[in-house]
């Protein structure tokens, strides 16, 4: 590929996933509803939790093990809509090109999802807690700990995507692999009160940067054999 | 080069189920009485002869139970998973039936190992679970096992089905790394490992002994079974070929 040609290939590729980006943010704004049902569930979750459960230090773990579950939720149907009105099989048959969709849809799932949640997360921790405790620290890992639970809620969602209404099975699929990012998580709380939580951030964001560059492949590869491209 | 042609021939003659099937009756015998003698050896001079453990008493005796449990069902998942790579890359369906047949093997082991853990864990933890980074990444194993097997059920057609649970398989391969230095990231109840490759291990020679034979004998078991259930899978899902039926007949004949 001559020079011009590489420049005009990367162009597309930016312009393909802001477009993806752009389509997703606003399906998400015309359906509202749908949109906010994983932050509903988070924030209930957190009230019924500080009700339900006595308060103490352990509001890091019960914040990450509700943003799990609301990734989860979010996840479910990631693709189903595109599969349903033959988005998804347009966007196959562009295999060069496949990549920088999917990272505008995981792009547009974690401003929905992750990033909210990742602010929400002080608020939650000082429902829990009481207190305002280490909250940089709560900050700083779920901001790196979200956009990985996209990645692996998308590989599940597009392993799922043919099979109806599974979200028992998304969850089946997926929770293992948030296992690690889920220990990490609350590993950086968990330390914070000592001190130092460097450790488990670094390990969040390695874990960030190994989903992000391997993840969008996998999500193709389920995609396509999901619509047995 | 005669030792990668041989890997090269040995490669393209494993992916036809016939040459398999018609090879590896021997293998899966002689692995199966290997097994066993093994395994009576190392549990008999484990359970009968070794010294009682100076803290455990006889509890610890349960580690040659439990260790090569422990390993198998890592190793078991790490098959699966380059199964599947080799699937998706190759598409031989017999990666596909290596893991459909391997994985409710895998789950049973792990079921064991967590079991015994469970047993272990009573008199000398106080606690039979524990929720533990080691103990809980191993449940996390066990639902990494089912989900392959739930995937498969999930997806109607047979083909797409393999892919998808091949995938899993790879993208599961992630929490292998996080089980076995789980004990080291975290401080966690569950102890270190005794046992590393090229390091002396951490643990006195009398019980070195019989639990590598143990391990041994679990590993050369759990292959045995893996071809006797790869075996069943091919006379399965080969059911239309002529051979298939030829060998059937002949069998009915016996």
């Amino acid at each position: 590929m001559n020079p011009q040609a590489q420049v005009a290939c990367r162009q597309a590729d930016g312009s393909t996933m802001l477009a993806q980006l752009r389509r997703d943010l606003l399906l998400t704004v015309r359906a509202r509803s749908e949109a906010a049902n994983p932050l509903v569930f988070f924030v209930l979750g957190v009230l019924l939790l500080s009700l339900g459960v006595a308060r103490g230090d352990s509001g890091g773990g019960a914040i990450w093990v509700l943003a799990l579950f609301a990734n989860i939720l979010a996840a479910d149907g990631m693709f189903q809509r595109d599969a349903d009105d033959g988005t998804l099989e347009q966007l196959l048959i562009h295999r060069r090109a496949l990549f920088t969709p999917i990272f505008g849809k995981l792009a547009a799932h974690w401003l929905l999802v992750g990033l909210p949640i990742a602010v929400l997360g002080p608020f939650a921790a000082s429902v829990l807690q009481g207190s305002f405790a280490n909250v940089e620290t709560l900050l700083a890992s779920l901001l790196l700990g979200t956009p990985t639970l996209a990645c692996i809620g998308a590989i599940g969602a597009a392993l799922t995507v043919g099979t109806g209404r599974s979200g028992l099975l998304l969850a089946i699929l997926v929770m293992p692999l948030y296992v690690p990012v889920l220990i990490f998580g609350v590993g950086a709380s968990a330390v914070a009160a000592s001190g130092a939580a460097s450790f488990p951030l670094l390990m969040l964001a390695a874990l960030l940067v190994a989903a992000i560059t391997a993840a969008p492949f996998a999500i193709g590869k389920a995609l396509a054999i999901s619509q047995e491209y | 080069m005669a030792l990668g042609d041989w890997i090269k021939q040995a490669f393209h003659k494993s992916g036809s189920p016939k040459w398999f099937f018609m090879a590896s009756r021997r293998w899966m015998v002689g692995l199966y009485a290997v097994g066993i003698v093994l395994i009576l050896t190392g549990s008999i001079w484990g359970l009968g002869f070794v010294p009682a453990e100076r803290y455990q008493g006889d509890s610890f005796r349960i580690l040659f139970i439990h260790v090569p449990a422990a390993f198998l069902a890592q190793t078991l998942y790490v098959a699966i998973a380059a199964a599947g790579l080799v699937f998706l890359v190759w598409r031989m369906k017999m990666a596909d039936m290596l893991i459909e047949a391997v994985a409710p093997l895998g789950m049973a082991i792990t079921a064991a190992a967590l079991a015994t853990g469970i047993l272990w864990g009573m008199p000398t933890w106080g606690a039979g679970w524990v929720w533990d980074a080691r103990t809980v990444s191993t449940l996390v194993l066990l639902l990494l096992f089912f989900g392959l097997l739930a995937l498969r059920q999930a997806i109607a057609r047979p083909e797409r089905a393999a892919q998808a649970v091949a995938l899993l398989a790879v993208v599961g391969v992630v929490n292998i790394p996080v089980i076995k230095y789980s004990v080291e990231w975290f401080a966690t109840l569950h102890q270190p490992a005794s046992l590393e490759i090229g390091e002396t291990p951490t643990i006195a020679a009398v019980y070195l002994w019989p639990l590598g034979v143990n391990t041994l004998g679990y590993y050369c078991l759990a292959a045995g079974a893996a071809i006797a259930a790869l075996r069943a899978k091919i006379i399965e899902r080969e059911s239309a070929t002529e051979w298939v039926r030829t060998w059937l007949h002949g069998v009915s004949q016996r």
